[in-house]
């Protein structure tokens, strides 16, 4: 199975944090430093000191949802964990889609607003226990030198321990993070029993996206009628948005629920040619056709037609010279290595949808490799402890539903826009090695 | 008796099959042998006359990756 995967994918996880990371401005980016007595000056001292359990209340007014990609009302978690008592929160940055640098971008440019809305959600649900699991690197740094000057002004209340988050794509999934703050491997659990139940050694634990804390701690200042004045009413405030692929100016930006995707792609410079299709929501996101970025908008509704959703803000825009079949399962075969290799059906399923889109965008003439794609969505979705299978199954259906000209066109003759990955294993391309069925039943690996 | 339906435990379930033998109603067996809910289904709902059947197939599992529980 190894040799259908794309040997890009490897350093795939690399890109976003060796680009220069342009970082754009928005309510949020304005106000964030990374010095504290600058934070002081431009954002106040602590405030709701002693009445935090007031916030869920003004946080239901205010609407904030969560920016890791689930988009839950942040109020409902809040109230549901602060029932119970020796509760655990965690400020989670870790950032494994490879489409993504907000949350470590918000951590360098911005720690105290994170930090900040920590000690507030801490404060909020009576917290005996409170983490930060971030990723090595800048932000990691960034993070601890940011605590340290809280500790040595008083700033905090509550001690904040760091945890190490692994370079994975599925060490941010909830089950995930509190296995890694337990000192276990980062890897989704089976769960019968909410995290906000029963998570870390089985206290009642809060998992928040590290930029919904920084949306906390604003909000907290400023109230909530403040952030409502951008948004929608539905989906009010801001987030931030990684926009990346064929753009001038990839990088972090800060973006209204409701904009238009051209709009926000602008904010980039703009496609640098006309655009195929644009990625929303990264790699468990879907596919949103190039001819639509004037009418689709960053929000639930507008892009519920697409199957997509704002997520955590990634917006990948591909080429007009690019396939996006050719694309759609090089993502796939990067999803495939990121299975945690936990469950049957995601260790089988992915690799086996992964090798039939790389044959298909390879030349592979057989009409029922798409078939067998389409059945293989329906052996892997829900099956597993996490959403990866799920998130895949929504990448590969968007993937051939926006792309089936491409599909079509591959099938008759070869696509016109892209020559077959040069890098490929021979054994792979067109007319070599075919066997006379569709890729049949894999081993088990689980 | 309250409703109850079949949850699998995916990082356990090792594609032994006993399930897929023992609950032949509610469960089919996928190319790679790992139980597959014939509706289609996250956790399929066990009719009430199949409940002793997979409380059996439950305990036979040789990893323990079944389980019968309320509807979440």
């Amino acid at each position: 199975m190894t040799a259908t995967l794309n040997p890009r994918s490897a350093n795939e996880r690399r890109e976003p944090a060796t680009q220069p990371v342009r970082v754009g401005s928005g309510p949020l980016l304005s106000a964030a430093t990374a010095d504290l007595a600058e934070h002081h000056r431009r954002n106040g001292p602590m405030p709701w000191q002693d009445a935090a359990v007031r916030l869920i209340g003004v946080l239901e007014t205010a609407g904030l949802t969560g920016r890791g990609g689930a988009g839950f009302p942040m109020w409902r978690k809040l109230a549901s964990v602060g029932m119970a008592e020796r509760t655990v929160v965690i400020g989670n940055a870790a950032e494994g889609e490879p489409g993504s640098a907000k949350d470590r971008t918000l951590l360098i440019h911005g720690p105290h607003l994170v930090l900040d809305g920590l000690q507030l959600a801490a404060e909020a649900v009576g917290a005996a226990e409170v983490y930060l699991y971030v990723g090595a690197g800048p932000a990691e740094q960034s993070a601890r030198r940011a605590l340290a000057e809280r500790a040595a002004t008083g700033w905090d209340r509550l001690p904040v321990t760091v945890v190490t988050a692994p370079d994975t794509f599925v060490s941010g999934e909830e089950s995930a993070v509190v296995a890694a703050v337990e000192g276990r491997a980062a890897l989704p659990r089976d769960r019968t029993v909410r995290v906000a139940e029963r998570g870390v050694r089985g206290r009642p634990t809060l998992v928040q996206n590290v930029e919904t804390l920084a949306h906390l701690a604003l909000i907290a200042r400023h109230g909530p009628h403040w952030f409502r004045q951008r948004g929608t009413a539905e989906e009010p405030g801001t987030f931030l948005a990684t926009l990346g692929g064929a753009v001038p100016a990839p990088g972090v930006y800060e973006a209204a629920y409701g904009d238009r995707l051209d709009a926000l792609l602008a904010q980039a410079g703009g496609p640098r040619e006309p655009v195929r299709a644009v990625l929303v929501g990264g790699y468990h996101g879907a596919w949103v056709p190039g001819a639509e970025l004037s009418r689709a908008r960053m929000s639930r509704e507008s892009l519920r037609p697409y199957g997509a959703s704002p997520g955590a803000g990634v917006v990948i825009a591909l080429p007009g010279s690019a396939c996006g079949l050719t694309e759609t399962a090089r993502i796939t075969s990067y999803l495939a290595e990121q299975s945690a290799g936990q469950c049957g059906p995601c260790v089988n399923g992915l690799p086996a949808m992964a090798d039939a889109l790389t044959r298909l965008a390879q030349g592979d003439r057989r009409p029922e490799l798409v078939a067998w794609v389409e059945r293989l969505t329906t052996l892997t979705e829900g099956r597993g402890a996490c959403r990866h299978p799920d998130g895949t199954v929504r990448l590969v259906r968007s993937g051939l539903r926006v792309f089936s000209d491409e599909v079509r066109l591959h099938l008759s003759s070869r696509c016109t826009v892209i020559r077959p990955n040069e890098n490929a294993p021979a054994q792979n391309r067109a007319g070599q090695n075919r066997s006379a069925q569709v890729p049949p039943e894999q081993g088990r690996g689980a | 008796m309250a409703e109850q339906v079949l949850h699998i435990d995916w990082t356990r379930c090792a594609g032994r099959g006993s399930c897929v033998e023992l609950l032949p109603e509610l469960l089919d067996r996928d190319p790679w042998g790992y139980p597959l809910a014939r509706d289609g289904s996250r956790e399929p709902v066990i009719p009430e006359h199949l409940v002793a059947h997979a409380r059996r197939a439950a305990g036979y599992c040789p990893v323990l990756a079944l389980k019968l529980r309320a509807p979440a």
